[in-house]
């Protein structure tokens, strides 16, 4: 079921953005309008379904417009035109008091830097979102103790958050968006500001919280091997306009232009690529009787290739909850780990070739 | 013949210049001098700047300078009556407060006063050294007889400083939230940091009369409650944006924000302001006495007019004292509020 759902969304930024407007859509470019008036263009035809219970992932480089595009989902930036819906209503006609009660009860959000409260404990950060609402202290502080402890920060709820490292205080910031209880969380490059064990840590805690709670997460990211670790629908922005979206492992074996090429050519494509990816389904065909085994539907290639001890010429049947749904070839596997190019035709492209500046 | 008569000859308004009012001043000398005659030579690098009184010689219908500042005083005396009718009562409780403050400390004895002092100090910085070099001080001042006159002080000070974070801290605020506030504000702060105290105690002594505490309350008000003001809306616009746009994202109200986020993180930048102001107040002390004010000040003054170098030294040794204090036992004060908020 569709939560969110954007549709035509521009935002320029400058004095007169109407006018800007009318020549973005006209096909001016971004660089064009840069010179003409001055003007930014920030997102262009922003066009996005977010399902329920599911993280969407808006992956981009700085300055792709997407710290922009999820500040236009709790309206802390204004569009200069598009409708946002959620759960099927209007956002950008709600009026002051219902963007309130949607930024109280329907969406939290997780900040790069933390934004903790300097002056307050770390239990009282957490409670913040309650105590917006008019809770009283002491069940905003149990509630916040709660998801505390959740987020692996038993004991710390009378400390300060200077006195925490980065990590934990993300944590709390994460504490903080969980007590709101809000269906959706909205997270602008959350880990990004963490060192890389920390990170992994949190992003298997998101995971993990993820199988509990089912939220509708939208989680903004410059990190591919992030990005394609917790996506669930992943977006790739480029200079404000929408490159590709969809299924990760979709965008990895189809990209649809030299730019996703790029992006992706560096990743490890045996750990991320997943069995379901590659096989053949089944379609009423009997089970092959020369199989070498069963495979799980998601197991990654890189453990096929371990199993398989390298040999391709091995067979396997696919399963998914104990049923069976394809077959694998371990041939197909090792095609699927060379990047497809979109181009066809140009032979000479490899892994010495000059990558082009993005 | 004056220098500039070639100006209004050749711009034709020579009739409009003798027809017009004749100024009310008496002769100037230039004039004196012309009508006998003797008229001095002078070349070009004697031009003199076309001035009010320049022109008004070689045109009669321009005024002259010290009717621009005749002026000034006619106006301010016209609209004396109405100010003092819409401007006593409002300042009035000034007046009470001073007057209750002052009969209070001279009522409480020492033996009392003191150590509530001190109290209060240990209150402020929980800091027992602090509390001792405070008692230290009073002490030293109560030795030489001048604990009256220093309580004097410190009963003005407390008075002016509350009233001036009062009235200070909401302008600061309201300047915070719009530019346009910030623009119209901040000439007025400019001119009361820079106007000389003497230079607005003239009219001042116009509409209050001398006899009434709240002349010098308004005088050392205004002049102490730039830095409050000017801290505070520095303060609430230095706080950081992440924090705002979080406190924003989370849904609160525009109170919810100024209360639970822009005031507790403005502290630092309030409390500097605060520490500023009670200083300034001191500063203004001898001039307060000037226009009838007690305490540290009168004997300022009976030494500068009498030359006694002892007593002058002295009571200005004491404000200084006095000084110190407030500013340390502010700090420390300071300090607790920014320990609870190091990043």
């Amino acid at each position: 079921m569709i939560q969110i759902s954007i549709r035509k969304l521009y935002k320029i930024f400058g004095a007169d953005p109407q006018s800007a407007l009318r020549h973005i859509m006209d096909g001016m470019s971004k660089a064009d309008l840069l010179k003409l008036n001055g003007h930014v263009l920030g997102l262009r035809d922003i066009n996005i379904d977010m399902r329920e219970g599911e993280i969407t992932v808006i992956m981009g480089l700085s300055g792709s417009g997407k710290s922009t595009l999820i500040r236009h989902l709790n309206r802390l930036i204004e569009p200069t035109s598009g409708e946002i819906h959620v759960d099927g209503e209007d956002v950008l006609a709600y009026d002051e008091s219902r963007l309130r009660d949607l930024r109280r009860q329907v969406m939290s959000m997780v900040f790069q830097k933390f934004a903790l409260l300097p002056h307050r404990t770390v239990a009282e950060n957490a409670g913040t979102t309650l105590e917006v609402r008019g809770v009283t202290k002491r069940e905003y502080l149990a509630e916040a103790d709660r998801w505390l402890n959740r987020v692996g920060l038993h004991g710390y709820a009378n400390h300060y958050p200077h006195q925490l490292s980065g990590g934990m205080q993300q944590r709390v910031g994460i504490a903080r968006a969980l007590t709101s209880n809000s269906p959706i969380m909205l997270m602008d490059e959350a880990f990004s500001a963490l060192d890389p064990l920390i990170r992994t840590d949190m992003q298997d805690l998101l995971l993990e919280l993820q199988t509990e709670l089912h939220k509708t997460i939208v989680f903004i990211t410059h990190d591919l091997d992030e990005a394609l670790k917790l996506a669930d629908h992943l977006v790739i922005l480029k200079d404000g306009g929408i490159v590709q979206q969809g299924d990760p492992q979709n965008i990895l074996l189809n990209p649809g232009d030299r730019y996703i090429e790029d992006f992706v050519s560096d990743i490890n494509r045996a750990r991320v690529l997943r069995v379901r990816s590659i096989m053949v389904p089944l379609d009423g065909r009997s089970l092959p009787t020369d199989a070498d085994g069963k495979a799980d539907h998601d197991d990654t290639l890189e453990s096929m290739i371990a199993r398989s001890g390298g040999d391709t010429s091995h067979r396997y049947i696919v399963m998914k909850d104990n049923a069976p749904v394809g077959t694998l070839d371990m041939k197909d596997l090792v095609k699927a780990l060379v990047p497809r190019m979109a181009s066809a035709g140009e032979d000479s492209r490899g892994a010495g070739s000059v990558r082009k500046e993005l | 013949m004056a220098t500039y008569d070639f100006l209004f000859d050749t711009l034709g308004l020579r009739a409009w210049c003798d027809g017009g009012k004749t100024s009310t001043a008496p002769s100037s000398m230039a004039e004196l001098l012309a009508a006998t005659g003797t008229q001095k030579q002078t070349s070009l690098l004697d031009l003199p700047f076309p001035s009010l009184n320049e022109l008004n010689k070689a045109c009669k219908a321009f005024v002259q300078s010290r009717d621009v500042t005749n002026g000034v005083e006619d106006g301010f005396i016209a609209i004396k009556g109405v100010l003092r009718f819409v401007l006593d009562p409002l300042t009035q409780p000034l007046s009470w407060m001073l007057n209750g403050t002052l009969a209070a400390f001279e009522a409480i004895p020492w033996f009392l006063l003191l150590p509530a002092l001190a109290l209060l100090t240990y209150f402020a910085s929980k800091s027992i050294r602090l509390v001792g070099f405070v008692i230290i001080c009073l002490l030293l001042l109560s030795v030489v007889d001048l604990y009256g006159h220093a309580m004097q002080t410190l009963a003005i000070i407390f008075v002016c400083a509350f009233l001036c974070v009062l009235f200070g801290v909401p302008i600061g605020i309201s300047m915070s939230r719009s530019d346009r506030l910030q623009g119209a504000i901040t000439p007025i702060l400019d001119m009361l940091q820079t106007l000389p105290p003497f230079v607005y105690l003239i009219p001042l002594i116009f509409l209050f009369s001398v006899t009434e505490p709240k002349l010098y309350g308004i005088a050392i008000i205004l002049y102490a409650i730039v830095p409050v003001i000017r801290l505070t809306n520095l303060g609430i616009r230095l706080v950081d944006k992440d924090v705002i746009e979080a406190a924003e994202s989370f849904g609160m109200t525009d109170r919810q924000k100024l209360f639970g986020v822009q005031i507790p993180l403005a502290l630092p930048n309030i409390m500097a302001g605060v520490n500023q102001t009670i200083m300034m107040s001191l500063a203004m002390v001898v001039i307060a006495s000037l226009v009838s004010a007690p305490g540290l000040g009168v004997l300022v003054l009976r030494g500068i007019r009498n030359l006694e170098l002892g007593v002058g030294l002295l009571s200005g040794l004491g404000i200084v004292l006095l000084a110190i204090m407030l500013d340390r036992v502010t700090k420390a004060a300071l300090n607790r509020v920014n320990a609870a908020q190091k990043r």
